[in-house]
């Protein structure tokens, strides 16, 4: 039996014997590598079972023109079965260029791209603005560092209610524009204003992550290079330009991209924020999914599973992209 | 840095002062500190930044005194009658109780299952390199980021077949498949903290590899264990649409679901909805915070070492 622990030092040997045939292979591998493919059957299985076959599943979905009307479904004791048929490729055709597609398809999709960039970009430099503010030696830092996180702590589903009661037509923050004789606009009722208060809460929720990994990312930069910064004679911007940010990259690589995801992803804010079935202007790509889905009758689950592989494809030719130029630039070692 | 300071070092810049500086000039400051106006500047940053982390939260609980479902309109006169009924109210009329045992089923389940399942992987991808190993962390690293949409209609369609909608067991399968992924990924990274060395001192001693795993390294792993546990459970706790969509009944809802209960399209029981949100926020708050630190160094870390 061959050693199981491999350090993965990358070393490829040069002169490789001719290669096996396939079968040869496969029994070469299984006997060398029975331990780790043993250890990680478990998520495989798993994997397999609760994604692989939803996801197949989902996207046969696509190609049909099943709706909650001819769906097998339950109802007492009757059974109904499915008698949804295959259409092919029809729903995407009509998601990306059927009729009224720019308002059902690209108006949210430029909506998405808006709020996944502006939201990622205000997480990020606040973040980094609170990390760099909190890095420096004061009084009451860890106060302050318990405080800015609890927007991260507290759950999304709580916050959000707090923000649309002070958000609501005449709460808090209107009354305190009130008093303060300034505008006060209609939050949760005028497109724009949704669309701000959304990016707005998303932000409040959001800033406490980056804070703490980049303070994280602040703290591992060896002092010493500051110090033989000062002793050239760089200035404050300077230093943070040629020191603190170059060793801010790897931590700052897999945060935006976290961040991108998340917020790309991000259900709760919206679909908690406007309720169920207002606000359709404001409705990012996954909510709007949902609302076809589920917010609607009949649910139409052909057209909403479709936006999910959309999505999904979106996400991935997204995240390959981001990876393959992380890897040209050098910065993230996968 | 074996250097000494050059002797003639420019004054006023702000560098150790191992030379005095001249008399008249403003005194050198050591690194990291600031004259008074920096750090009213800092400090004033810092204390307007907390305050509007705290604003929304702090303004919930003062709602949540305000006896009247309109006093969020009126918030100047909760002052004087503040009173701790919606509480009360929340915990003996409302399904709370009932919510909370939800919540706990499915978050405990998530927690048990995501962990329990994705210890080995998380050791398997940390020690050893496999053919398709590239491709399993790739899945892994993607299943997290699957946005719900995908999932949830097939989901719900193959739940209705097997009867399990409006089950406990269809949340917990549901979450399982972020948490699964998510729980090897962390726990590879703190594997991939532990020395080599325990590893092989095992081998040696004549232990298998699954020896070696649970025997010596999963009792060493047991904050990483435990932090993969916690950010299970608050994900769990906090997950809105499946929730939302595959519990019917009302006594089985979870928190997520039950706090939208109170406000509908006709009516808003603001009162007993910050009540009951102030309830849910202060455990699980406090869960955080414990857990906080090795949460960040857990999902950074993870990423970075790929």
């Amino acid at each position: 039996m061959t050693v199981a622990i491999d350090r993965a030092t990358g070393k490829r040997r040069g002169d490789r014997a001719p290669r096996p045939g396939l079968g040869q292979r496969v029994r070469n591998g299984l006997q060398k590598y029975w331990y780790a493919y043993a250890m990680i059957a478990p998520v495989v299985v798993v994997l397999g079972v609760l994604v692989g076959y939803p996801l197949v599943r989902g996207f046969y979905l696509t190609l049909t023109d099943a709706n909650s009307l001819n769906s097998a479904r339950t109802i007492g004791v009757n059974h109904i079965d499915a008698t949804y048929k295959f259409i092919g490729l029809d729903n995407y055709q009509d998601i990306l260029f059927g009729p009224t597609a720019y308002d059902r398809f690209w108006s949210h999709f430029l909506w998405t791209v808006f709020w996944t960039v502006a939201c990622v970009a205000l997480h990020y430099t606040i973040g980094l603005g609170l990390a760099l503010m909190l890095d420096q030696k004061l009084r009451g830092r860890t106060v302050y560092r318990l405080l800015l996180v609890l927007p991260w702590a507290v759950p999304t589903f709580v916050t959000v209610f707090s923000w649309r009661i002070m958000l609501a037509d005449s709460g808090a923050l209107n009354q305190l524009l009130g008093a303060l004789h300034l505008p006060q606009p209609e939050w949760l009722e005028d497109t724009f204003w949704q669309r701000f208060s959304a990016i707005m809460v998303n932000t409040w929720c959001g800033v406490p992550f980056m804070m703490l990994s980049l303070l994280g990312g602040l703290q591992s930069i060896d002092s010493s290079l500051y110090e033989a910064a000062e002793m050239d004679g760089a200035t404050a911007w300077q230093r943070f330009r040629h020191v603190t940010l170059p060793g801010l990259r790897s931590v700052s690589s897999t945060v935006v991209l976290l961040g991108v995801i998340w917020t790309f992803n991000q259900f709760v804010i919206i679909f908690l924020l406007f309720g169920k079935n207002s606000a359709p202007d404001a409705q990012i790509l996954v909510t709007w999914a949902y609302a076809l889905g589920f917010g609607q009758q009949p649910r139409d689950f052909a057209q909403s599973a479709a936006y999910g592989v959309l999505l999904l494809s979106i996400l991935t030719v997204f995240t390959s992209f981001y990876f393959r130029w992380l890897k040209r630039n050098d910065q993230l070692a996968v | 840095m074996s250097t000494t300071t050059p002797p003639e070092i420019e004054p006023g810049r702000p560098v150790t002062p191992q030379v005095p500086a001249a008399p008249r000039r403003r005194p050198v400051r050591r690194r990291g500190e600031r004259g008074p106006l920096g750090a009213a500047l800092l400090h004033g940053g810092l204390v307007v930044a907390s305050l509007i982390a705290l604003a929304p939260v702090a303004w919930l609980f003062y709602l949540s005194l305000g006896p009247d479902k309109e006093d969020y309109l009126h918030p100047g006169g909760i002052a004087g009658k503040a009173t701790f009924s919606n509480y009360s109210f929340v915990l003996e009329h409302t399904g709370f109780l009932d919510w909370f045992k939800s919540t706990m089923i499915v978050a405990l389940g998530t927690t048990l299952v995501g962990v329990l399942v994705a210890a080995t992987t998380g050791y398997a991808v940390s020690r050893m390199r496999f053919p398709g190993y590239k491709q399993l962390m790739w899945v892994l690293l993607l299943t997290q980021a699957f946005p719900i949409a995908v999932l949830i209609v097939p989901m719900y369609e193959i739940f209705s077949e097997l009867g399990l909608i409006d089950t406990y067991w269809a949340l917990i399968l549901v979450n399982c498949t972020t948490a699964v992924p998510y729980s090897a990924w962390l726990l590879k990274g703190y594997f991939d903290t532990i020395p080599f060395e325990i590893d092989e001192a095992g081998r040696v001693d004549g232990l298998s590899p699954f020896g070696t795993f649970f025997r010596l390294i999963l009792p060493l792993a047991r904050p990483g264990l435990a932090v993969a546990a916690f950010y299970n459970f608050i994900t769990a706790v906090g997950e809105v649409a499946f929730a939302t969509t595959f519990l019917l009944d009302d006594s089985k809802y979870t928190f997520a679901v039950g706090l939208q209960t109170f406000v509908s399209e006709h009516d808003a029981q603001w009162n007993f909805m910050a009540a009951t949100a102030v309830l849910i926020a202060i455990p699980v708050t406090v869960f955080f915070y414990l857990v906080q630190k090795n949460l960040v160094t857990g999902l950074t870390a993870g990423g970075t070492k790929g």
